[in-house]
């Protein structure tokens, strides 16, 4: 079987794996929804002020909500599998069309948070192992172990004291100055000088998580019998650290970036509370305070699919790295 | 005349502050010819593989490092030289094979990758040409379809083509000195005895000359032109290979030969007709499961046992004798317990021991019971070694005060301190350990005893101390036994009947003495024909004694 | 153990962590003899910057005590912090436990449980959770478990599954010992050292998820914690920048503390490692 094929396979089989496990979220979904108290139409006619119960037990027999739980289980499944998630009474607009417009501006932030975090992250550490025990080093874990111990909002807070209200170089909130009414590239450097803090924010975390990792996976793999091998063929430290050491230690660093977007997605919540940048974690933190359970379920429910297709890009980054893939 | 290439006069290495010892290696003088093999033999600990380092200039700097002495290779002072220079004479002047060709080739670069880049830091060739002769090396390694070897990671290849593609890599450039660093301990004797082979006629072809170290005097005896003895980092013995060999000078030479059990076996008990334990038919396959709710394609299935049928007479020592993968290790596991066979059948005393129950099967623990091979991993490092032993008994439903009375005798038996009792196994060499689990196996007095490869991670002056000890206890305990290993010497002096194992299933059962005067079946005779050093009879060569022996290890 | 103390001490920032601890933990516990009064309460004119109107760090928009708040949120913290962690530790060495010991099917639906967990984005499950348990000391310490023990659980399960195919692991079944003995008293205290480690650093992390949720405005009310300070302060940030940054300052603090223990630990633990860099 040739090389391109097994991935393929590899690939293919991690899709599979996948749709047990968003089965299973839903599902989790569906019985949180159950579990909070009252249901949609208690929140509805809290919503119109009065209700007669006649009117309640219509509108229940309406959503299905007066059938027994597995009947309404297997609605839930088929809505959503047909993207319905359900309607937000607060925005009187369905889930999915809510969801769909915050969706850009959240993908943008993790894109540019995640370049930023793993190619910094690993460019540090590579430096870190390559400078071992001289003040770059130390630096550099000093550095990684306080981001690693500081609350995000917090650093959030700080960076708007500092950048915003103190030197004025950024704004404190907002994807986009709306007022100004920017075009084109106008409107690109716009919102690229209101990304500035929060990627920075949300990355710091993760830079110095990758960072560590690099540098502990570096000196590991430093230690490895082919390293030796290497030298012994007579090649360069450059080559044997960027050929040989780089690739290996990339590996856990890939599976770890995998591990972590559920955590970074989580991140985002408190990132765009604090900034207000008008994604899905803003939206997340805007139906918290509404009690709009429908909403925060179906952005629930839309970051556990994100966190499957991120996680099966990295496999297939990781498959491309590691010959070693299991087919079997 | 052969020109000498190497001459290494009066080297020190020293280790850092707080280790066991201030110097790795003393005082070492060693030279090297062209064309010649000198081997390095030493057990662990004896400073031979740091010796080689140093020739290449891989010793782990800054802590270790040359503190006194020259290594001159063609008239320049390796240890002076500058990096530079250095790193140009490793791999075209100088090269190195290793011991485990797993973890010495990069697991995520193919292996053409792997040997052109040799190539491409050392001389000046077009890649077309570096393809092309990268294919001829591993064709003149004798890998088969070179050009698929080329594109293959190391982990799609078995572990004596891995080293055959390592060999291939040393000798890319023609370098006039190979060091190898016992680079036949982790293969099966048949593939050592090729890779063996390789090395010698490279070795004709280019003309190199050849450091070899080994722990392995039977290797030695095969390859050696001359030969160094290495004990705690100083040389203890050199000198050509027969006189060596033959007619050793020092006493650590003297007792490390006379630990290499002979080939010749030695006489084999009157075996009694009573079977304690009967297998029959026994089937055994791996894999084949599938996935959660049975999805998925079945995994691929290895046939680990077919068809075994053998009998342990009262008394005996049965071997089982096979290389990895050959099933021995799966029968021993499968005639205790710790796996379940799928078909046939395993009696003793007429009850079908295969087929009971865990609860049911627990009674029938105190029959048999088990010595395990890593003396390192047998024992439970959080426990106190009088508990480890007493932990049987106590299991069966001993009380707690005769199982320890029980403990503290079998301390004694198995040539141990007293004190060891409430030490942990952490506090004790390798040697001491095996004695420790070898006393927890008696601790049940089963009746048998089934010993899994018990000397084969041990040096081999304690290698015979710990045969002696089995030796002992199976005559004072009336045991029978099974000995399981994959090394014909210490079959030849350990068992009165052997069976042959070969991919799962039993090609040969038959007394031993009669297996080695004249085997029958072609793997027997191939097994047989490569043991190493079996053209060399030593008188000094260890049978095993019948006094008993209460030296610890 | 003495052995174990004189390899931790030789790392010098471990035992600094360990002295910020000990006497964050002094704080805690000291926190109704230094301010012996509820932190919620005016205490004194709103807004007064840190050292006048006898507030230590100043006083927020209602006029609480910046310093009382950070005295009384430091029990909140240590308190959740521990709590969760040790919840979210047992699940995870139940179901790592039994999934690397018994392999196969059990290990495959365990596993595949977990994997679920792992999957959610933990954060916002933990939002989920406590909105819908409603904020209080009690959600939040299950929201924070049930959302950190899938570590634990793929550790343990890691090291069940290597140490189980261990020769004195054999040996005891050899023996003919019981499963839950050979899981209890042979494998399991062959991977506390892990355990520990993981354990110390899960408290910092659950330090931080609690922050983040008190911030969010989902702690328990009634009860006084670091999030909830910075939380409460952030539309002041203009004008009393303290109410802000000096909660911050000591979570920052204690968590770094914990995570150089958990450092120490790890090396003095594991000397192996150590020794290999």
């Amino acid at each position: 079987m040739t090389r391109s094929s097994k991935i393929f396979k590899f690939v293919l089989k991690r899709l599979l794996q996948g749709i047990p496990i968003i089965l299973a979220i839903v599902i989790i979904n569906f019985f949180l929804l159950n579990l909070a108290d009252g249901d949609a139409v208690d929140v509805l006619a809290g919503e119109a002020g009065s209700a007669t119960p006649e009117y309640m037990a219509e509108l229940r027999a309406k959503f299905g909500l007066d059938q027994p739980l597995p009947v309404q289980l297997m609605v839930y499944l088929k809505n959503v599998v047909m993207l319905d998630l359900g309607y937000s009474f607060r925005h009187d607009m369905p889930v999915s069309e809510l969801i769909v417009d915050r969706f850009w501006p959240t993908a943008l932030l993790m894109v540019s948070t995640i370049i930023l975090a793993v190619g910094f992250g690993i460019l540090l550490g590579l430096l870190a192992a390559m400078r071992l025990n001289t003040w770059k080093d130390a630096v550099i874990t000093v550095f990684a172990l306080i981001t690693y111990a500081t609350p995000l909002f917090w650093v959030g807070l700080m960076m708007i004291v500092v950048f915003s209200l103190n030197l004025g170089w950024f704004p404190t909130s907002g994807m986009e100055n709306v007022a100004a009414f920017y075009e084109g590239w106008d409107r690109v450097k716009d919102i690229a000088v209101h990304l500035v803090l929060p990627t920075i924010t949300l990355s710091l975390f993760y830079l110095a998580l990758y960072t560590r990792m690099m540098r502990a996976s570096m000196l590991e793999q430093y230690g490895q019998d082919y390293v030796i091998t290497a030298r012994a063929k007579g090649l360069t430290e450059r080559r044997i650290t960027f050929v040989h050491v780089l690739r290996n230690a990339l590996l856990p660093v890939v599976t770890m970036a995998g591990v972590q977007v559920g955590a970074l997605i989580g991140g985002s919540v408190i990132v765009e509370s604090v900034f207000a940048w008008p994604g899905l974690g803003m939206l997340a933190f805007e139906s918290l305070f509404a009690r709009d359970l429908n909403l925060l379920l179906g952005i629930f429910l839309l970051s556990s699919a994100l966190v499957i297709v991120v996680n099966l890009i990295v496999d297939i980054i990781y498959s491309l790295l590691d010959p070693r893939i299991e087919v079997s | 005349m052969k020109q000498k290439l190497l001459d290494i006069a009066d080297l020190y290495i020293e280790l850092p502050k707080g280790a066991d010892r201030q110097y790795a290696i003393q005082k070492v003088n060693l030279e090297l010819k062209q064309g010649e093999t000198l081997c390095v033999v030493g057990e662990s600990g004896s400073g031979k593989s740091l010796t080689a380092r140093a020739i290449m200039g891989l010793l782990p700097q800054p802590h270790v490092r040359v503190s006194n002495g020259e290594i001159i290779f063609n008239s320049e002072d390796i240890t002076k030289v500058s990096y530079e220079r250095l790193r140009e004479l490793r791999g075209s002047e100088i090269s190195m094979i290793f011991q485990e060709p797993m973890t010495a080739l990069n697991p995520v670069m193919s292996i053409g990758s792997q040997i052109d880049e040799i190539f491409r830091y050392h001389v000046d060739m077009s890649k077309a040409d570096r393809q092309k002769r990268a294919v001829e090396l591993l064709d003149d390694v004798n890998l088969p379809n070179p050009e698929q070897i080329m594109r293959a990671y190391p982990h799609e290849l078995s572990g004596g083509q891995r080293q055959r593609a390592m060999i291939a890599m040393a000798l890319a450039l023609k370098p006039q000195i190979l060091i190898a660093d016992e680079p036949t301990t982790a293969l099966d004797v048949t593939t050592q005895a090729q890779i063996l082979k390789l090395i010698k006629d490279m070795q004709k072809v280019y003309n190199t000359g050849v450091l070899f170290i080994t722990h392995d005097f039977g290797v030695v005896a095969d390859i050696a032109d001359r030969v160094m003895v290495m004990q705690h980092g100083i040389v203890v013995e050199s000198g050509p290979v027969k006189q060596v060999l033959n007619n050793p000078k020092h006493p650590y030479t003297k007792a490390l030969i006379s630990a290499v059990p002979s080939l010749s076996p030695r006489k084999a008990k009157t075996i009694s007709k009573e079977k304690v334990l009967e297998v029959q038919n026994v089937c055994k396959t791996f894999g084949g499961g599938r996935g959660l709710f049975g999805f998925g394609r079945p995994s691929r299935q290895v046939e680990a046992l077919k068809d075994v049928t053998l009998d342990l007479y009262n008394g005996e020592t049965l071997g089982v004798v096979g290389e990895s993968g050959s099933g021995k290790s799966t029968l021993a596991r499968c005639i205790i317990r710790l796996m379940d066979t799928d078909s046939g059948a395993i009696t003793i005393e007429g009850t079908q021991i295969n087929m009971l129950k865990r609860k049911a099967m627990r009674a029938w623990r105190n029959k048999i019971q088990m010595v395990f091979q890593d003396p390192f991993a047998s024992l439970n490092p959080r426990i106190k070694v009088g508990d480890i032993i007493a932990q049987g008994p106590i299991t069966q439903g001993i009380n707690r005060e005769e199982a320890i009375k029980r403990a503290r005798e079998l301390i004694s038996i198995v040539g141990l301190d007293d004190k060891s009792f409430d030490r942990y196994p952490h506090e004790f060499s390798g040697g001491q350990r095996q004695r420790i689990g070898i006393a927890r196996s008696l601790a049940l007095k089963p009746e048998i005893l089934i010993a899994d490869e018990p000397v084969s991670a041990l040096d081999v002056s304690i290698q015979s101390q710990i045969l002696d000890l089995l030796d002992d206890i199976r005559e004072q305990m009336k045991l029978s036994m099974i000995f399981i290993t994959h090394d014909l010497r210490v079959a030849a002096q350990v068992c009165d009947r052997m069976a042959v194992m070969q991919y799962g299933e039993v090609v040969e059962i038959g007394k031993t003495k009669d297996i080695f005067a004249k085997p029958q079946h072609p793997y027997t005779i191939d097994l047989l024909s490569a043991v190493p050093g079996k053209d060399w009879k030593s008188s000094a060569s260890k049978k095993l004694t019948k006094t008993k022996t209460k030296s610890k290890s | 153990m003495r052995d174990f103390w004189n390899r931790y001490k030789r790392n010098r920032s471990a035992v600094f962590g360990l002295v910020v601890i000990f006497l964050v933990i002094l704080m805690a516990a000291t926190a109704d003899l230094l301010y012996a009064f509820d932190p919620f309460r005016l205490a004194g004119k709103p807004l007064s910057s840190p050292g006048t109107n006898g507030f230590l760090l100043g006083s927020d928009s209602l006029g609480r005590d910046v310093a009382a708040g950070i005295v009384h949120g430091a029990k909140t913290s240590l308190l959740i912090g521990l709590v969760a962690t040790l919840v979210a530790v047992f699940i995870g060495i139940l179901f790592g436990a039994l999934a690397g010991y018994y392999g196969g099917q059990i290990d495959n639906i365990l596993m595949r449980v977990t994997e679920v967990f792992q999957t959610i984005p933990s954060f916002i499950f933990a939002i989920l959770l406590v909105a819908i348990l409603k904020p209080s000391i009690y959600s939040v310490v299950i929201a924070i478990s049930v959302v950190s023990w899938p570590g634990v659980a793929r550790l343990v399960r890691g090291e069940f599954l290597s140490l189980k195919n261990r020769e004195f692991v054999q040996a005891c079944h050899t023996l003919g010992m019981s499963d839950l003995r050979i899981m209890l008293r042979e494998i399991l205290p062959n991977c506390l050292s892990p355990i520990i480690v993981i354990g110390s650093l899960m408290i910092a992390t659950a330090i931080l998820i609690e922050s983040g949720l008190s911030f969010l405005g989902l702690g328990d009310p009634n009860i006084m914690s670091w999030g909830f300070q910075i939380g409460a302060g952030r539309t002041m940030l203009r004008s009393a920048w303290w109410v802000c940054t000096f909660p911050g300052v000591a979570i920052l603090i204690t968590v770094l503390a914990i995570n150089l223990v958990g450092e120490g630990l790890n090396d003095a633990l594991n000397p192996r490692l150590r020794e290999r860099n």
